[in-house]
């Protein structure tokens, strides 16, 4: 086969973009791919970091690895898995998997994982509590931090308590807390992930073999979960529009209102109008920390600190109220159709054995999957937002000082950089004299920012080096879904119809319409009535707009991610994971979505014109 | 049942004996409240007695009995003989009277029939072996009607067939056949319905295959057809394949059909719509609840869109083998979790 002669490049191989080599350089020594990097298999995780990443932002792959490889080598001990290491060259993320091979050392390992995992399964309800308060102390924690500000003098109160620490030490103890506690975020968040994701696998992996043609998306119909947090900001917009209407408010929200005016107007309308605006607090806190992308970068921002998206969505739900339209989650029917589904897959099994099997495995799958489709909120989002909102008040702080023009421009700063300005900026407001590093920053943020410009129009190889027989690693294949298949598709691209993007069958139903390739949140109002969603990837933030498109391609995510699961709900054709489509797709182009197969298929060249 | 006509109102697969199996499960479908297109058997007693007249002029059994196997010369004559005498010689005028007061009944406006043999033997794949699968479409009248019985009484003394039953050993006693006489519908579209699949054996999935016009086209082979996988349960199409179809079998003047070409934009058209393709979805879980295993299919859709059923059989390839578990049983379920943690998938 031809296919045997093509491989991935080698990391050597691969070559900085001229003119970024000192924002290459900056990268921490132990993301630099070094000598004997050409000896194993990298993929580029586009998965979780799509966009060439900011310095500061690249502590979310360090703290997540950090985190995951440790449960896997060392808490759980799966048997053939260990940790994952990463690298970074113009700005992507690589990572390679650690898998055990010697048979002897699989053996010593299983006999660990099965007393450890298995405690975890045994128990999983209780532990499952006790890390929701785990996190949600951790998540006090980070709120109680204070705002980072050195007072031109010492508050007299520090002389009255003798209190005998100053103002600057609390910018170095705030930092270390925060970045301590984001560390700390994403151990708990791989506490469960693996082995939820695993019993989930078990079930999908009997269900494959039973039923060889079963859909993805029939697995993942009998496993979702029915009070996941996932749907809960969503739920929050349809009950702010019921209120809305109940209170006699609605006519005050309509498509293109400016939202400041809207709040300030019902602000004025007495007592209708603060009730409504209380209801909105009540939702804010903590439902609208949502972020507009996975929370891997700073500028995906959340409902709270932009209100647009949540907004755009409440005319259309408003409208729907008024005309008497049911608009609230069928729970109950969601919950008899998942059983139904269950027994009716039940009855076609063969034998006793295959029911008494499946009947485990699925009780399994509904034990885990509240962890599973539940801890994002809480840790991508929730936690998150509070952690690059801190940073934030560190850029904000340093720009007043001088070090750099923006809040924003903090985040070109890597995390040891970034403490180093704040020291900087401790001895400076300690002695008197004016810090070192406005004359250090601003030429750096100008570089990297070029550099991140210039990363952006470079793409890299999906993977490199030399590709293996068989991933044997479940953390690889559970959570990127890579399998030896894949990387023989990822090879062969380019072979096929140029016009026909393949993804992951999310959702069946074929679709034509205008395609809508939208890139951020603040693109959202130009999604008409009955347009296809195109875009990188959804999350929470994005389900209001499944009420308006007939349907929805990304560019990443599997069969269980939010817009798979979302699209489900709203019974929506979808193909997700195309890798390309905001890139190949042109706006305004007609295009066919059919989910049932995972393709996406380009009807005309050109784009539409339309009126501007 | 003893009389030469049976109703398929009146029959199910326990009659089999009498009706064959295709009547039988006519009848079965008929009985269970499914869109059949009405018709009925001339059943095994009416060839029995047919077979009287013929042996009371001249032997027939003794005759096919007394054949070496393997000598083909001999077996090609006899055939040749018989069969011109099933079809040729007068048949008892009682028995020709009910075959046309029967077709009167049915084609009260002289509606077309489809005549088929159905075997009494058990196993369809045996049949088949055997040569006794005559179909003729299209019939328009009763002479004509009872002309293609005798054409269907005749393929068991085609040479495939005594070659058959030589080799077997069957013995020429009992030897019969019905014969299943049905109005037939102007299909839109027709085809065939697996719900298990051809391929992988999974009864999770229905396969719907189709074409423009008369079914015969698809199962013959001689257009490609559209192609579906349904879940049986969710209702998802998974599969899509719309093949160019170039040509349609429609009903001929005169009798019979005829295969016309198509029109580009028919070719690659899709011959059915989603709701269908969800109605014949119910369909098919309705028939294989019926029976409580799963069905190959034969449907039509008339030109209103309305479904008929042609015929349901059993599926036997993927039933023929061993069902074992798909995955070892564990006292222990988490032991399960092994599959993927254990590295050997």
């Amino acid at each position: 086969m031809a296919d045997e002669q093509k491989g991935f490049p080698l990391p050597s191989s691969l070559k900085v973009v001229p003119g970024t080599e000192a924002a290459q350089a900056a990268y921490p020594y132990y993301t630099q791919f070094h000598a004997g990097d050409d000896q194993r298999f990298w993929f580029y995780n586009s998965m979780h970091f799509p966009e060439p990443m900011h310095h500061f932002d690249m502590i979310t792959a360090e703290a997540a690895y950090c985190a995951l490889g440790s449960f896997n080598t060392r808490v759980h001990v799966l048997p053939t898995t260990k940790g994952i290491d990463h690298r970074i060259i113009n700005g992507r993320v690589f990572i390679g998997g650690v898998p055990v091979t010697d048979p002897e050392e699989i053996e010593a390992r299983m006999g660990e994982f099965q007393q450890r995992a298995f405690y975890y399964y045994e128990n999983w309800e209780d532990l499952y509590a006790q890390w929701k308060d785990k996190m949600k102390a951790l998540i006090a924690e980070a709120q109680a931090l204070p705002t980072p500000e050195l007072p031109e003098l010492e508050p007299i109160e520090t002389t009255h308590t003798g209190k005998g620490v100053a103002s600057n030490h609390a910018l170095l103890d705030i930092y270390r807390k925060q970045l301590e506690g984001y560390f700390r975020m994403w151990h708990h968040h791989f506490e469960f992930l693996l082995l939820g994701y695993g019993a989930y696998l078990t079930f999908f992996d009997f269900c494959k073999k039973a039923f060889p043609e079963i859909s993805d998306q029939a697995i993942s119909r009998m496993v979702a979960g029915m009070e996941a947090e996932i749907f809960r900001p969503d739920e929050e917009l349809k009950r702010l529009a019921r209120r809305a209407v109940e209170l006699g408010v609605d006519e005050k929200f309509h498509d293109g209102m400016v939202i400041e005016d809207v709040l300030g107007a019902l602000d004025q309308l007495g007592e209708q109008g603060q009730e409504w605006l209380d209801e909105l607090e009540a939702s804010r806190n903590p439902w609208f920390n949502v972020n507009v992308g996975d929370g891997f970068y700073h500028y995906h921002r959340s409902w709270n600190d932009d209100l647009s998206m949540p907004f755009a969505a409440l005319p259309g739900y408003i409208e729907k109220i008024k005309v008497g339209q049911n608009i609230e989650r069928p729970t109950e029917q969601l919950v008899e159709e998942r059983e139904q589904l269950v027994a009716d897959y039940r009855e076609l099994l063969d034998t006793e054995e295959d029911k008494a099997t499946y009947d485990q495995l699925i009780g399994l799958a509904h034990r885990v999957f509240p962890y599973v489709e539940g801890h994002k909120f809480y840790c991508e989002h929730w936690y998150t937002n509070l952690f690059f909102n801190k940073i934030r008040e560190f850029g904000a702080l340093l720009a007043e000082n001088g070090f750099w023009e923006k809040e924003e421009d903090v985040f070109h700063l890597t995390h040891y950089e970034l403490e180093s300005a704040i020291v900087d900026l401790m001895l400076s407001w300690s002695s008197g004299t004016p810090p070192i590093g406005p004359q250090r920053w601003p030429a750096i943020v100008a570089d990297r920012q070029a550099a991140i410009a210039t990363w952006t129009e470079h793409s890299v190889p999906p993977a490199l080096g030399a590709v293996p027989d068989v991933i044997e690693d479940p953390a690889i294949v559970m959570l990127w879904g890579i399998t030896r298949e894949s990387l023989d598709a990822w090879l062969s691209d380019g072979e096929g119809d140029e016009n026909e993007l393949k993804g992951f069958a999310a959702c069946s139903g074929v679709v034509e319409g205008t395609a809508r390739v939208i890139k951020s949140v603040g693109e959202i109002d130009r999604i008409a009535t009955g347009d296809i969603l195109v875009c990188q990837v959804t999350n929470p933030t994005w389900s209001p707009l499944f009420q308006k498109i007939s349907a929805a391609v990304s560019d990443i995510g599997g069969s269980m991610s939010h817009m798979a699961i979302v699209a489900r709900e709203y019974g929506l054709p979808a193909v997700v994971g195309t890798g390309t489509a905001t890139q190949k797709i042109k706006d305004g182009q007609r295009i066919r979505v059919d989910g049932g197969r995972g393709t996406v298929t380009i009807l005309e060249d050109e784009p539409v014109l339309e009126d501007a | 049942m003893s009389g030469s006509i049976a109703w398929f109102p009146d029959v199910g697969i326990a009659d089999r004996p009498t009706v064959g199996g295709k009547g039988g499960s006519l009848g079965e479908l008929t009985q269970a409240g499914i869109d059949v297109p009405p018709g009925f058997v001339v059943t095994t007693h009416a060839f029995e007695q047919f077979l009287s007249a013929l042996e009371a002029r001249e032997p027939v059994r003794s005759k096919v009995e007394a054949l070496e196997q393997g000598d083909m010369d001999a077996i090609t004559a006899l055939s040749r003989e018989l069969r011109a005498r099933v079809e040729e010689e007068p048949m008892p005028a009682e028995l020709e009277q009910a075959m046309a007061d029967a077709y009167g009944e049915l084609c009260k406006a002289g509606e077309p029939v489809a005549v088929r043999s159905s075997a009494t033997t058990e196993d369809a794949d045996d049949a088949s072996f055997a040569g006794l699968q005559d179909t003729f479409l299209w019939v328009l009248s009763a002479q004509d009607m009872i002309h293609r019985v005798r054409e269907c009484w005749g393929s068991l003394y085609s040479v495939e067939s005594i070659t058959y039953r030589l080799k077997h050993g069957l013995p020429e006693e009992g030897v019969a056949m019905g014969v299943v006489v049905q109005q037939m519908v102007d299909a839109r579209t027709a085809g065939v319905m697996f719900t298990r699949s051809p391929t992988s054996g999974d009864k999770s999935v229905i396969t719907i295959e189709g074409a423009w016009g008369l079914g015969s086209a698809v199962v013959s082979g001689e257009v490609t057809p559209d192609r579906w996988v349904i879940g049986k349960i969710t209702g998802e199409i998974s599969v899509r394949d719309i093949s160019d179809k170039h040509a349609q079998q429609i009903p001929a003047q005169g009798g019979g059909i005829e295969e016309v070409e198509l029109p580009a934009d028919k070719r690659s058209a899709p011959c059915l719509s989603d709701d269908e393709l969800q109605a014949l979805r119910d369909v098919g879980r309705k028939i294989e609840r019926h029976y409580g295993k799963p069905q190959d299919i034969e449907w039509a859709l008339d030109k209103q869109g309305q479904i008929l059923l042609l015929q349901s059989r059993p599926e036997t390839v993927w039933s023929a083998k061993d069902t074992v578990p798909v995955k070892k049983p564990e006292a222990d379920p988490l032991k399960h979790v092994m599959t993927i943690f254990g590295g050997k998938r």
